[in-house]
């Protein structure tokens, strides 16, 4: 089986350097070489200790709260109001349950405005109309929530002459929009122009077209682009403090204050009382992780899911 | 000419004269670039016209003006006439999506709905269009797959997803749900240059034995296949229609010179 390999003696020797001098190959002079290797080594160096430094802030900010928190997560911290002050036990529960109705009704105006928004630029909008409204989301994206909390102190909490869960869903919801605009904008253009021209070709009109072909074949960004919105908003601190003001008892009233559980971190974090604090802590760690766990589902839920 | 052929696709699948189309003067734009100059061409009922040419020379253009798909795109315009049995697609009142019914279309790109199983994809445009469902319906879908020559590949998973299929079967499946709406002219734009060669023969099989029942128009930019399949063959030059003819007599005794050019090779 074995064949003499021809010999190509004339193609090898001129890869070989001849005496005194080297192959252009191999490059300038040593000392060049040698400046070359240590700037690389130190970015490297700095790059590498500034990852580890950021990814480690994160982990000991995980740690600390949850290392403070921990001993007051039980049944009774999601289930029971805060206890007077200064007395042991009890919970946030109506800090969970007024957050969810926060956030129900900022998606209830959020993801409808933000998704027919995106869906008009995504498939409608053209000319100067379609640009400032685009530019105007991307402000409105880039604007600090708190003036959200004004509008609606404004709008709802001075005319109704209460703070209430309806001004609270209003301002979060406002936040909303720009989120899901963006990201259901983007999704919708992804979509391979073929597929819609499939449908067209099949004599669907262009309602159907997108209400059928494209919004199904977008879906999955479109459901991350709305978790994501309603994890961003269920963070939100300052746009609640004029609006829905907070409150230790329960209440599913949406025109009257209703607690939520940054407002609730908020409060007890000033608490004298170390056990506030100390809940505090137990609600920043639960909240922490339950923005994790919606990123992650819809993570898992589209990877798992993918499209070609 | 709707209605009798509404009338006609309830009654069943008879047999057909079939539709002749006409283009007449027909210009086509996008943005500012004319990709169509004054294009004459006539298609005979039943039978298989091939446009050839190399890429960008308008005969992509020219097939998806014939069932108002280029106007969709944004900032394409057309002018002229496409007459279907005497009756102008463009005229007056004269609604795109009925025309698209009628004037079926395969791309390039094998384009089954991602998020649909091979039954739904077939039976979409039935559905939507013609209001069928029940055993109506099934009956039509599997119709469609066994004109498509797939129904012995999948009549035992109709409910997979679409894209499980290979491309070759993606691309019959898509024929399939072009052919569900019994459409009276089937376009064909280069339906087989994304297919292996196993595929490729299958669907050219495909519609040579299509051609019984409907008018074709097929482009490709493979001489041999339009020689294997094509009645009469159009040759196209940077949107200009530069020569027209029965297949065999346009390969072997073109009269222009850009044409001989062509498809001896010399360029394209």
């Amino acid at each position: 089986m074995s064949v003499p390999m021809p010999t190509h003696s004339s193609s090898a020797s001129t890869l070989q350097p001849e005496k005194g001098q080297t192959h252009p190959f191999l490059g300038a002079r040593s000392s060049l070489n040698l400046r070359r290797r240590l700037v690389n080594a130190l970015v490297v160096l700095l790059t590498t200790l500034a990852a580890l430094f950021a990814a480690g802030l994160l982990i000991y900010l995980l740690f600390y709260v949850l290392s403070q928190g921990l001993r007051y997560i039980n049944l009774d911290f999601f289930t029971q109001l805060p206890t007077p002050n200064g007395e042991p036990g009890g919970g946030m529960g109506e800090a969970f349950q007024g957050s969810l109705i926060l956030i129900a009704l900022a998606s209830l105006m959020g993801v409808p405005l933000g998704l027919f928004t995106g869906i008009y630029l995504a498939e409608f909008g053209r000319g100067p109309f379609a640009q400032a409204v685009r530019f105007l989301v991307d402000v409105l994206n880039g604007i600090p929530t708190i003036i959200f909390g004004l509008l609606a102190w404004v709008l709802i909490v001075i005319p109704m002459q209460t703070f209430s869960g309806l001004a609270g869903g209003f301002a979060l919801g406002m936040i909303m929009i720009p989120i899901v605009t963006r990201t259901s904008e983007d999704v919708l253009r992804l979509v391979p122009r073929e597929l819609r021209e499939a449908s067209l070709a099949l004599g669907a009109t262009e309602a159907r077209t997108i209400l059928q072909v494209v919004l199904p074949a977008a879906r999955n960004g479109i459901i991350t682009g709305v978790v994501l919105a309603m994890a961003r908003v269920a963070g939100e601190t300052a746009p609640l403090l004029m609006t829905a003001f907070g409150t230790t008892f329960w209440n599913t009233d949406i025109t009257q204050p209703i607690d939520a559980l940054p407002l609730r971190i908020f409060q007890f974090t000033l608490s004298p009382y170390q056990q506030q604090v100390n809940q505090a802590y137990a609600g920043a760690f639960v909240l922490i992780v339950l923005i994790l766990l919606a990123s992650l589902a819809v993570r898992l839920a589209t990877g798992g899911f993918k499209q070609h | 000419m709707e209605q009798a052929i509404a009338e006609q696709l309830r009654s069943g699948a008879p047999p057909r004269a079939g539709t002749a189309l006409s283009i007449e003067q027909l210009n086509a734009w996008y943005g500012r670039k004319q990709a169509l100059f004054d294009i004459n061409l006539t298609v005979p009922p039943l039978s298989v016209t091939a446009l050839i040419g190399p890429s960008g020379c308008g005969k992509s253009t020219l097939v998806r003006c014939l069932n108002r798909l280029h106007e969709t795109i944004p900032g394409a315009r057309v002018e002229g006439r496409v007459l279907a049995n005497g009756l102008d697609i463009y005229g007056r009142g004269i609604r795109p999506m009925n025309v698209r019914r009628h004037i079926g279309m395969v791309f390039q790109q094998p384009n089954p709905l991602p998020t649909r199983s091979i039954f739904e994809n077939v039976a979409i445009g039935p559905r939507l269009n013609l209001g069928l469902r029940g055993a109506r319906l099934r009956e039509l879908v599997e119709r469609s797959l066994r004109q498509a020559a797939l129904w012995e590949e999948v009549k035992d998973r109709l409910h997979s997803p679409a894209i499980s299929l290979s491309g070759g079967q993606q691309q019959r499946l898509c024929i399939a749900r072009a052919l569900a709406l019994e459409p009276e002219v089937l376009l064909m734009d280069e339906p087989c240059s994304a297919l292996d060669p196993i595929s490729t023969l299958q669907v050219e099989e495909l519609i040579t034995y299509l051609k019984r029942q409907y008018t074709i128009v097929v482009v490709t930019h493979n001489m041999q296949q339009a020689a294997r399949i094509a009645d009469r063959t159009a040759f196209f030059l940077h949107g200009h229609l530069i020569e027209e003819g029965e297949t065999q007599q346009l390969f072997t005794h073109p009269r222009k010179k850009e044409t001989e050019d062509y498809i001896s090779g010399r360029f394209g």
